[in-house]
C-alpha cells in the first residue's frame, strides 16, 4: 500500500432494483428513490436515482474489498455532481493519495461513461506492522 | 440577480439568522441495530466483507458483531408506521422544518461528509442531535432557484459514545431553472 497506488476498478450495472433495494436498505423512503412519476414530475429528474447513504455503502464496500476486513473507515467526504439512474453502469476507481499515521487517504470517483457522477475522499485505517488491528483503536488513538 | 432570486432572497433574508445554529434533539431512533438490517444492507451493496458475515472474524477483530459504519443514517430514520409514536417525525426533521419555513419545497443532497467514531454494535440504539450549520446565498441551477444549506447530525449510542458525525450539504429550491 503506497501513495499513487491504483485500486482495482469495480463496475456496477445499476438497475431499478439496485436503486430501490439501496433505498430500502437505507430505510430511505424519499419518493425520488422509488417513485418514477414523482422523480420526473416533482423532482425534475429523468428517473429514480441512487440515494446518498447507498452510495456511501457502495464506496465503503469498494474500499474494504481492497483493504480486507481489518480496514476501518474513518472519514468519508463526497460530492454528487449528477444523479445515477437505472440503466447506467457505475465505475468505481480509486487512487491512494497518502499513507501516514495508520491511515490511507484514497480519492475515489464513481463514473458513468466519461462523466464523474460522484467524487469522494476517504480516510481508512489500515493495519500497521505486528498484527495491528485498526478496530482496536479508541480514544486518542482514533482520530480520523 | 433574476426576479425569482430577488423574491426568494427578500422573502427569506430574515429567516437566515433565525435558523442558523438551531438544534433539534431527535432522541433515540425507532429501530435498534440488528443483524437482519445489516444483512439487507450487505445485500444491497453486494458487500462480502467477512467481518459482517462471519461471527468468528467479528469476535477476533471487533469483539462481536458490528454494523458497517456507513449504515449510520439507518439508525436515525423513523418508522413509516409506528402506533407508539407520539408525533410524526420525519428523517432529518430539522431539514424539513427549514424547507417549510423557507418555502422551498424541493431539495437534493449535493454533498456529504461522515466522520466515524466507535462502531455500532448489534443491539445498540442510536440517538441523534441535528444542527443547522450553514445557510448559503440564493442561487439558480438547472433544477431551480433556492438556497444551499448544511445540516450536521451527531449520532451517539446508548452509552453516550459518539458513533459518528455526518454533514449533509443540501440545495433546496423552487423548480424552474435558466
Amino acid at each position: 500500500m503506497k501513495q499513487g497506488e491504483a485500486l482495482p476498478k469495480l463496475e456496477v450495472p445499476v438497475t431499478a432494483r439496485t436503486v430501490v433495494m439501496g433505498a430500502a436498505a437505507s430505510r430511505d423512503w424519499q419518493p425520488q428513490h422509488h417513485d418514477h412519476a414523482w422523480a420526473v414530475e416533482r423532482a425534475g429528474t429523468r428517473d429514480i436515482f441512487l440515494n446518498t447513504p447507498n452510495q456511501a455503502g457502495w464506496i465503503e464496500r469498494y474500499l474494504t474489498d481492497w483493504t480486507g476486513p481489518r480496514g476501518r473507515l474513518g472519514r468519508l467526504s463526497f460530492r454528487m455532481r449528477r444523479p445515477v439512474f437505472p440503466g447506467e453502469t457505475l465505475v468505481f476507481r480509486g487512487t491512494v493519495t497518502k499513507v501516514a499515521d495508520g491511515f490511507a487517504d484514497v480519492d475515489v470517483t464513481l463514473s458513468v461513461g466519461d462523466e464523474v457522477a460522484t467524487e469522494c475522499r476517504a480516510r481508512i485505517a489500515v493495519p500497521g506492522d505486528g498484527g495491528d488491528n485498526p478496530w482496536a483503536r479508541a480514544g486518542d488513538d482514533w482520530s480520523p | 440577480m433574476s426576479v425569482l432570486e430577488k423574491q426568494i432572497a427578500e422573502r427569506t433574508a430574515s429567516l437566515v439568522d433565525e435558523w442558523l445554529g438551531r438544534e433539534l434533539d431527535a432522541g433515540p431512533g425507532d429501530v435498534a441495530c440488528e443483524r437482519a438490517l445489516v444483512v439487507t444492507w450487505l445485500e444491497a451493496t453486494e458487500n462480502a466483507n467477512p467481518l459482517y458475515w462471519d461471527d468468528e472474524v467479528a469476535r477476533e477483530l471487533t469483539a462481536g458483531p458490528i454494523a458497517p459504519p456507513t449504515m449510520l443514517s439507518v439508525w436515525m430514520r423513523p418508522l413509516q408506521f409506528n402506533p407508539r409514536a407520539r408525533e410524526h417525525v420525519r428523517p432529518l426533521e430539522l431539514h424539513f422544518r427549514l424547507k417549510d419555513a423557507f418555502g422551498l419545497p424541493e431539495g437534493i443532497v449535493t454533498g456529504n461528509e461522515i466522520v466515524f467514531g466507535v462502531p455500532v454494535r448489534h443491539g445498540d440504539v442510536i440517538s441523534t442531535r441535528q444542527r443547522v450549520a450553514d445557510i448559503g446565498e440564493v442561487r439558480t441551477n438547472k433544477l431551480g432557484t433556492g438556497r444551499p444549506w448544511t445540516i450536521e447530525v451527531t449520532y451517539a449510542n446508548q452509552r453516550g459514545e459518539v458513533v459518528g458525525v455526518e454533514t449533509y450539504r443540501m440545495f433546496c429550491y423552487v423548480r424552474g431553472g435558466p
